[in-house]
C-alpha cells in the first residue's frame, strides 16, 4: 500500500469540504478523484501533498503517519493545474530545484535532469524559460520536474484543463503509459470522466466531500452504486419500478435483470449504447417504441424514444429516422439497480 | 479611422509644454552669462564651477545623499517584509483590509501633517532620549516613515503577480522557508524591491517638508539649502544646483521605470 487516508475531515468555515473520507492505493496504481468543482478532491489532493492540514484524520505514506508532516518532508510531489513553473529558472534548473532545494550537486544532478527531461521529450529546450514553452510543454516539464524526485507518489492536480481537446487525448494517453511503464502511484484529480474512465485503474467519486463509489473504472461505468454516479459518468436512462416475480416492473413493462436488486421500490440504469435495436421482436425485455427524435453524431446515432422518454445510441447503419417504430431491447445484463 | 479636432493634440502638448517650461528656463539660465538679468548673455560653466567650490552646498549634497541612501536602504528592507507579511500572511479579510487602509493612508496624507506629526513625536521622545535632537537621525526616521508605504505598494503590486502556487510547487520540492525566500520570492520580487528603492530614493532626494522639521543646524540638505538661499535671492548657482538635482531625478525615474516595465513583460 503506497497511500493511505484515513476518516479526513476538513472544514473551511460553515463549509464543510472532506467528510469522512477513506482512501487506500495500491503501489503502482493509478487512482482518479473524479468530481464537480467544489467536490473536495482538491482539498484532499493538497492534505495529501502536506499544503494542507486536515482537522482530523490520518495520512499514511508507506506505512508511515505523515499526517502533520509539511509538503517540503513528505515523499510525494505534485503537478499543479498551473503548472506553477518558476517563471525565472531555465527548464534545466526548474526540474533541478528540487535536488538543489535538498543541497545535491553535481553529475548526478545533471544526468537526472537529462534524464527527466528526455522521459518527456524536453531535453533539447533546457536552456529556455518557461515563458517560452507552449501550454503542452510546460506541462511535460511540470510532469519531469515532479518526477525527477522519484516519489512515493505522484500527484496530478487537473493537469490538463488548460489543453485543447486533441491535445489532451495524447498526453492522457502518454500519461498512462508514462505511469506503466515507471510503476508508481499516480493520483489524478478530475472533473472529466472521459480522462478519468482512459487513464484509471481505480476511480473515486465524490461529492459534496464524500466519496460516493470507490472501484475500477469499468465497473464504475457499468455499475454506478446510485444516480449521481450513473449521471456523472456518461448518460444514462433511469427508469423507476417495483421489485417482482422474475425481475422489475415499471412503466414499460416487466423488466428482467441479471443482478436482482435489494429495495422493494427504487430505480433502474441502463446506458443508451445497452439498449439495442431489434428487427423483430425480442425474447426478453422487448419493447415497442416509438422515435420522437433522431439525432445524427457522425460515429452514431442519439435516439429518443417514446413510452419512457428513453435514450438509444444506434449505429448510423440502422438508417433510424425521426417517426419510426422499432423493436428495442433493454439487455438484461446491463439493467443496474440503483442503491440510496 | 478616428479624426481629432486640431485643438485636442494643441492642448496636449500645450500641456506638457506648462510642465516644463519653468524646468527648462532654469537649465536655460543655469549656463546664462548675466548675473541678475533675464537676457541673455552667453553661454557659461562658470556657476557650475562656483557650485562645485561651494563647502555649504557640497556638504549639503552628501548630507542629502547619506539622508537618502540610509533611509532607502531600511525603508526597503521594512517595506519588503511589510508587502510580504501583509499579502501573505493568512489575516481575516476584515483585519486585511483595515491594514491595507493604513498602508494607503500615509501615501495620500498631506506631507505637512505628516511632518508636524513627527515633529510632536520627536518632541516627546527627546523628553526621555536625548538623542532624538533635530538632526540626522531624526531626517532618516522622518523619512523612512513616509518611504515605507511606497515601497511596500510597490513590492506589493509584484507580488500580487506572483501566484501562491509558485510557492506551494516549491514547498512541494522539498524547500525549507529560506530556501524558497532566497531562491523564488526575492529573485521574482527583484524587480518591484529595486523599483521600490529607486522611488523612495527619489522621494528622498527631494523631500523638503519632513526635512523642514526634522533637521538640525549640521544636517542640512540640498533642498533645505535651497530654500534658505532663495529667501535672500535666486542666484545662478541656485539654477544649476536645481538643475543637477533635476537631471538626478529624472535618471532615477526612468531607470525605475525601466526595471517596473521589464516586470510587466515577464
Amino acid at each position: 500500500m503506497s497511500l493511505e487516508a484515513y476518516a479526513i475531515y476538513k472544514n473551511y468555515g460553515e463549509v464543510e469540504a472532506l467528510h469522512n473520507v477513506d482512501l487506500v492505493t495500491e503501489r503502482g496504481e493509478f487512482f482518479t478523484l473524479l468530481g464537480p468543482s467544489g467536490c473536495g478532491k482538491t482539498t484532499l489532493l493538497r492534505i495529501i501533498a502536506g499544503l494542507e492540514l486536515p482537522d482530523s484524520g490520518t495520512v499514511m505514506l508507506t506505512g508511515g503517519n505523515v499526517t502533520t508532516l509539511p509538503a517540503n518532508e513528505r515523499n510525494v510531489n505534485t503537478v499543479f493545474q498551473s503548472y506553477a513553473l518558476f517563471p525565472h529558472l531555465t527548464l534545466f534548473e526548474n526540474v533541478a530545484f528540487g535536488m538543489r532545494s535538498r543541497r545535491l550537486t553535481g553529475s548526478v544532478v545533471t544526468e537526472k535532469v537529462m534524464a527527466a527531461l528526455a522521459m518527456v521529450h524536453m531535453e533539447d529546450k533546457k536552456d529556455r524559460l518557461p515563458s517560452q514553452l507552449s501550454g503542452g510543454q510546460k506541462q511535460r516539464v511540470a510532469l519531469a520536474r515532479a518526477l525527477v524526485n522519484e516519489p512515493e507518489v505522484l500527484l496530478l492536480d487537473e493537469p490538463m484543463s488548460a489543453l485543447d481537446a486533441k491535445l489532451r487525448h495524447a498526453v492522457q494517453a502518454e500519461l498512462r503509459q508514462l505511469q506503466q511503464k515507471l510503476g508508481k502511484t499516480f493520483i489524478l484529480v478530475t472533473h472529466d470522466q472521459e480522462e478519468a474512465l482512459t487513464v484509471s485503474d481505480r476511480i473515486a467519486v465524490m461529492r459534496q466531500g464524500r466519496v460516493v463509489q470507490c472501484a475500477p473504472a469499468r465497473e464504475l461505468y457499468e455499475r454506478p452504486v446510485n444516480r449521481y454516479v450513473a449521471d456523472f459518468l456518461g448518460k444514462a436512462n433511469i427508469i423507476a419500478g417495483r421489485r417482482a416475480e422474475g425481475g422489475v416492473e415499471t412503466e414499460l413493462g416487466l423488466l428482467r435483470l441479471d443482478s436482482p436488486p435489494t429495495w422493494e421500490q427504487g430505480e433502474l440504469a441502463i446506458r443508451p449504447e445497452n439498449i439495442v435495436f431489434h428487427p423483430e421482436r425480442p425474447a426478453v425485455n422487448g419493447l415497442r417504441a416509438r422515435v420522437s427524435e433522431a439525432f445524427y453524431r457522425g460515429d452514431r446515432v442519439e435516439v429518443w424514444l417514446e413510452p419512457g422518454n428513453l435514450r438509444m445510441s444506434a449505429a448510423p447503419r440502422r438508417g433510424i429516422a425521426k417517426g419510426d417504430e422499432i423493436w428495442i431491447e433493454l439487455l438484461p445484463s446491463a439493467l443496474v439497480p440503483l442503491h440510496e | 479611422m478616428r479624426r481629432f479636432h486640431w485643438l485636442v493634440p494643441f492642448l496636449a502638448v500645450g500641456s506638457l509644454a506648462f510642465l516644463y517650461v519653468p524646468l527648462l528656463a532654469i537649465a536655460v539660465y543655469s549656463v546664462n552669462a548675466s548675473r541678475f538679468g533675464l537676457t541673455w548673455q552667453g553661454f557659461t560653466m562658470k556657476w557650475y564651477q562656483r557650485l562645485f567650490a561651494n563647502e555649504q552646498i557640497l556638504e549639503a549634497a552628501w548630507n542629502t545623499l547619506f539622508l537618502a541612501g540610509v533611509s532607502t536602504i531600511i525603508a526597503t528592507v521594512l517595506g519588503t517584509v511589510l508587502a510580504i507579511g501583509l499579502k501573505r500572511y493568512p489575516w481575516s479579510r476584515r483585519v486585511y483590509a483595515m491594514l491595507d487602509i493604513n498602508l494607503h493612508l500615509p501615501v495620500v496624507t498631506p506631507e505637512i501633517v505628516f511632518a508636524a506629526a513627527l515633529a510632536v513625536a520627536f518632541g516627546l521622545l527627546r523628553l526621555v532620549f536625548s538623542v532624538f535632537e533635530p538632526g540626522m537621525l531624526n531626517m532618516v526616521i522622518g523619512h523612512v516613515t513616509f518611504q515605507v508605504s511606497f515601497v511596500a505598494l510597490v513590492v506589493g503590486a509584484r507580488l500580487a503577480s506572483i501566484s501562491t502556487d509558485i510557492e506551494e510547487a516549491a514547498r512541494d520540492l522539498y524547500a525549507d522557508n529560506a530556501y524558497i525566500m532566497r531562491h523564488v520570492m526575492l529573485p521574482l520580487l527583484k524587480p518591484g524591491i529595486v523599483g521600490g528603492a529607486m522611488l523612495a530614493f527619489t522621494l528622498s532626494l527631494d523631500d523638503f517638508v519632513i526635512s523642514f522639521f526634522t533637521a538640525g543646524p549640521t544636517s542640512v540638505t540640498l533642498p533645505l539649502y535651497i530654500y534658505a538661499t532663495v529667501r535672500r535671492g535666486v542666484t545662478p548657482e541656485i539654477h544649476a544646483l536645481s538643475t543637477l538635482a533635476l537631471c538626478a531625478t529624472v535618471i532615477l525615474v526612468m531607470l525605475s521605470e525601466r526595471i517596473t516595465r521589464k516586470t510587466n513583460k515577464e
